[in-house]
């Protein structure tokens, strides 16, 4: 594409020295289209990707009745915090409720399965012992195994022992990521030195101390990796919690704002608590994504590329 | 140089080899927890669904008590002579044979430029594309079905001509709402393949006079395939296992009917309730994934490893 602009320099080019004339040649001027189609690109996607929560932003802010009478994507009369009051006290807080349960559901969740999967992957990476490929290739299988297809036997597993309904049928299941020791493994393996692991023998630690206090602030990156994406499956897990839980009691908010959604041909002032739920439902993910980008970017290179 | 993709990825393992069993109550301790909870909520579903699958239910005479009785592949025949399953197969094949590369094509194309010397304000793309993955599924779908609806919709002009919503455009309505989430996801594990590449290559390939389009077709485009086959994988799975945005569709269209995808053929039949049948469906359903995956492993790794 840019053959044209190269060509002044060509009769240099079979010394080594035109390098720097070739790049002074691909100044700003030849660049200029091909970045205005970039940032064309750029910026029209960006448009795609933000407009909808634009949209859900303005829409919570406004009042029921300019919900549907003005401009969709500008603020009218801002009605924020009355609709955040309503969406919070209506039924006796029951959205409260369900964002503690998908905290809970999430947080806790992902955080044994964070504990779990790194000490796993660790061992399976920095110890050398029989069936440890074996059972890496069974972890591994679990990997492609989708969490959907696991929804409708777990259910029939809790029924056995009538746990459905429960906190614990959703709870147990998530804590369980064959991706996070598949992850961890890599990781460990390429950032945990044996000469370290050694040098904390010799000093006398045991291998479980040596784990937790050395070899986990070493492979941080891929642990705080494993814990969002865990956290965001189990968020945003929704069959499982479907099959599983009949008391809105221990719906996470997905659900439960799912079955608001259902309703609102019957009781239409759900709409508006919908789209306030909604956007309150995403605030956290959104936040905690801002917050630990640092980390999470480089272990999901690491999971790729090694 | 171990430039290994996900499935056969061999980490680097430390070379000496221990005198067996020193080490061992540490990994049994550090195995087992994560071990047990494995074969308890993984490896055990699966077979119970196996087992359940060759069940099936007798009832002598119509009033009788119903009995769970061994039924061979009474329901696999069941499932492959029933109509709406397989169409729901099919719709999600069709589906995933549009999305998956739209979605992946757009992810690689943004993973480049962000890639390049073209694009400023880098650091707010990159947050812009990603935060639809921060919605989840069901709210991505509500939201989407919002603005689809004429009446809320801040695109009327477009909503009020076309009915995103009909029976011939919703499942083209919900791999929009599947690749909004999802471009970003994509091309940030695309894009942090792309930052690994070690720029001497770049430099090298400079001084040979090629251009960025150059550089990004032969260079970094066939560097960073493994990382786009573990996102087609990914998004193959995905596909087959479609259930959030086309329930959530179901209140807002009619088209969406109760077996509109595999997933939601075996929801729907489980709650007949028919377990047996849904659990061979289930299997059925993962096999074809499984099949699905390793065949595009095989296909795209012809060389066998």
């Amino acid at each position: 594409m840019n053959k044209q602009a190269t060509s002044p320099s060509k009769p240099n080019s079979r010394r080594r020295e035109p390098a720097l004339t070739y790049s002074k040649a691909r100044g700003p001027r030849e660049q200029m289209l091909p970045r205005m189609g970039a940032m064309l690109i750029m910026a029209v996607f960006a448009f795609y990707f933000l407009i909808p929560i634009w949209w859900l932003f303005v829409s919570a802010t406004k009042s029921k009745g300019d919900l549907t009478s003005t401009n969709p994507l500008w603020f009218s009369e801002f009605n924020f915090f009355e609709n955040v009051g309503n969406v919070l006290t209506y039924r006796d807080g029951v959205f409260l409720r369900w964002i503690g349960n998908s905290l809970a559901y999430a947080g806790g969740g992902a955080l044994i399965a964070t504990v779990l999967a790194g000490m796993c992957g660790y061992a399976l990476a920095k110890y050398s012992f029989k069936g440890r490929e074996l059972i890496f290739n069974v972890i591994l299988g679990g990997v492609l195994v989708p969490a959907t297809a696991l929804a409708l036997p777990l259910f029939l597993m809790f029924s056995q022992v009538n746990a459905t309904n429960t906190f614990w049928a959703v709870f147990l299941p998530s804590i369980v990521s064959p991706f996070g020791v598949y992850l961890t493994r890599i990781y460990a393996g390429s950032s945990v030195p044996d000469e370290l692991m050694e040098a904390a023998r010799l000093d006398g630690a045991s291998e479980v101390r040596t784990f937790f206090s050395v070899s986990v602030k070493l492979m941080f990156p891929a642990l705080v990796t494993v814990f969002l994406f865990q956290f965001v499956a189990i968020w945003n897990n929704f069959f499982l919690p479907l099959i599983m839980l009949r008391d809105e009691g221990n719906f996470p908010v997905t659900l439960g704002l799912y079955t608001w959604n259902s309703q609102i041909n019957q009781i239409p002032e759900l709409r508006m608590y919908v789209l306030v739920g909604a956007l309150l439902s995403i605030i956290p993910l959104i936040i905690a994504f801002l917050f630990l980008q640092r980390f999470w970017r480089s272990g999901l290179g690491a999971g790729s590329v090694k | 140089m171990s430039r290994t993709e996900l499935l056969n990825a061999e980490p680097a393992v430390l070379e000496n080899r221990k005198p067996k069993n020193k080490f061992k109550k540490a990994i049994v301790l550090f195995v087992a927890p994560f071990g047990v909870l494995f074969l308890l909520f993984y490896l055990a579903p699966i077979s119970y669904a196996l087992y359940q699958s060759f069940l099936k239910v007798d009832r002598q005479g119509t009033f009788g008590k119903a009995k769970e009785v061994f039924g061979g592949f009474t329901q696999y025949i069941a499932v492959f002579q029933n109509g709406p399953f397989w169409e729901s197969i099919g719709r999600v094949f069709l589906f995933g044979a549009v999305q998956v590369p739209v979605m992946l094509g757009l992810a690689l194309l943004f993973a480049l430029l962000l890639d390049s010397p073209l694009v400023r304000g880098k650091k707010f793309f990159r947050l812009a594309f990603f935060v639809p993955y921060a919605v989840p599924g069901v709210i991505a779908a509500i939201m989407w079905g919002f603005l689809y609806s004429p009446n809320l919709s801040p695109f009327t002009e477009v909503t009020s001509k076309i009915n995103f919503l009909s029976a011939d455009l919703v499942l083209w309505a919900m791999a929009n709402v599947v690749t909004w989430v999802f471009v970003g996801y994509n091309m940030l594990i695309i894009y942090s393949s792309l930052l690994s590449i070690p720029t001497e290559i770049y430099e090298a390939a400079r001084l040979d006079g090629a251009g960025q389009l150059r550089i990004a077709l032969s260079i970094k485009i066939p560097l960073v395939t493994p990382a786009i086959i573990m996102t087609a994988i990914f998004s193959i799975i995905g596909t087959l296992q479609l259930l959030a945005e086309p329930q959530v569709f179901r209140t807002f269209s009619s088209a969406v009917n109760s077996t509109f995808t595999p997933n939601l053929a075996v929801l729907t039949t489980s709650s007949i309730p028919n377990i047996h049948l849904a659990a061979a469906m289930s299997v059925v359903l993962a096999l074809t994934t499984f099949i699905l995956s390793f065949a595009f492993l095989k296909f795209t790794h012809p060389k066998g490893n």
